[in-house]
C-alpha cells in the first residue's frame, strides 16, 4: 500500500510538471528541436531543473535502502548497443514529427483533444510492437 | 514568453522531484516509457499496479489542474500520418532504446549514465533533423 502511495505521489508530481513547464505544448518542443527556426530554450531549463533533484536524489541513495524496502537499482552496464543507438533515432524522430515522448503524451491525455488521443494510440501500438521490430533487427543486423 | 524559462524550471524542479520520490521510496527509476511499455508488452506484469498507479497520477494531476488555471493549447499537428508515424516511431523507438526523455534524460543524466547521455544526444540530434527536414524543407510540419 504504501508503495502504491508513493508512486501515486511520483506520478502526481511527474504529470504536473510536465505541464507546469510547458512540456505537454508541442509547440515549445518542437520550438526547442527548430535550431533554424524561432528557437525556444526552455526545455533546456526544464531539464536543468529536473536534474538538480534527481542529482540529489542519487547521492542519497549511497549506502541506504529505498523506503519501502528491496534494493536501489544497480548501476546499469555502460554498454552503447545498436539498440541503444537505432532506439534513439527512431524516437527522436518521432519526438521531432509529433513534438510529444512517452511522459507528455499521458499528462496530456485529459486536455490535448483527439490528435494527442491518436498520438497516444499509435504509441502503444508501437510499444506494443516494440519485442518484434527489436528481433527483426537481432536477425539483420548482429548486435555489436 | 519573457516568463517561459520560470515555469520551465519551475515545473522542471516537479519532474525531478517525482522522480526522487519514486527513486527513494520505491528504489524505482521514472522513466514514462519503460513503465507505460512494461504494462504494453506483458514485461512489467509483476509490476502492474505500482505502474498503474503511478500512471494514474500523470494522468490526473493535469486534469484537476484544468479547471483551476484553465486549458492549454498544445499546438498538436492535425495532420493523421504525422500524428500516428510520431507515435510509432516513439512507441518502438523508445522500448528499443529502453528509455525516453524521463528515462534516459532526466534519470541517466543526473547519475552520469553513460548510456543515459549518449541516448539523449541521439534523440536530440534525430529531432532536430526531422524538424528541419519536415518543417523547412518539406513543410509539413
Amino acid at each position: 500500500m504504501q508503495r502504491l502511495i508513493f508512486a501515486l505521489l511520483a506520478g502526481g508530481l511527474f504529470g504536473m510538471g510536465l505541464r507546469v513547464s510547458g512540456m505537454t505544448d508541442t509547440a515549445k518542443v518542437q520550438g526547442w528541436l527548430d535550431i533554424f527556426g524561432n528557437w525556444d530554450p526552455t526545455l533546456a531549463f526544464v531539464m536543468g531543473g529536473a536534474i538538480i533533484p534527481m542529482a540529489i536524489a542519487w547521492r542519497l541513495t549511497e549506502g541506504r535502502k529505498p523506503i519501502v524496502g528491496g534494493e536501489f537499482p544497480a548501476k546499469p552496464d555502460q554498454k552503447l548497443g545498436r539498440n541503444l543507438v537505432v532506439g534513439s533515432v527512431l524516437f527522436g524522430m518521432g519526438w521531432g514529427l509529433a513534438g510529444l515522448c512517452p511522459g507528455p503524451a499521458v499528462a496530456s491525455l485529459s486536455y490535448g483533444g483527439w490528435p494527442h488521443l491518436v498520438f497516444f494510440a499509435a504509441m502503444i501500438l508501437g510499444m506494443w510492437a516494440a519485442p518484434m521490430v527489436r528481433g527483426e533487427l537481432d536477425r539483420r543486423i548482429p548486435a555489436e | 514568453m519573457q516568463t517561459d524559462w520560470i515555469y520551465g524550471l519551475l515545473g522542471g524542479l516537479m519532474i525531478g522531484m517525482g522522480g526522487a520520490v519514486f527513486l527513494l521510496a520505491n528504489g524505482r527509476i521514472m522513466g514514462a516509457s519503460g513503465i507505460l511499455g512494461g504494462l504494453v508488452d506483458g514485461s512489467g506484469r509483476n509490476t502492474a499496479r505500482e505502474r498503474l498507479v503511478f500512471l494514474a497520477g500523470v494522468f490526473l494531476l493535469p486534469l484537476l489542474m484544468t479547471p483551476l488555471f484553465g486549458p492549454i493549447d498544445t499546438h498538436a499537428p492535425t495532420n493523421i500520418a504525422v500524428l500516428v508515424a510520431g507515435g510509432l516511431l516513439v512507441g518502438v523507438g523508445t522500448r528499443i532504446a529502453n528509455g525516453c526523455t524521463s528515462g534516459h534524460g532526466v534519470c541517466g543524466i543526473s547519475r552520469m549514465n553513460l548510456r543515459g547521455i549518449v541516448a539523449t544526444v541521439f534523440y536530440i540530434l534525430a529531432g532536430g533533423l526531422t524538424v528541419i527536414l519536415f518543417r523547412h524543407i518539406l513543410g509539413v510540419i
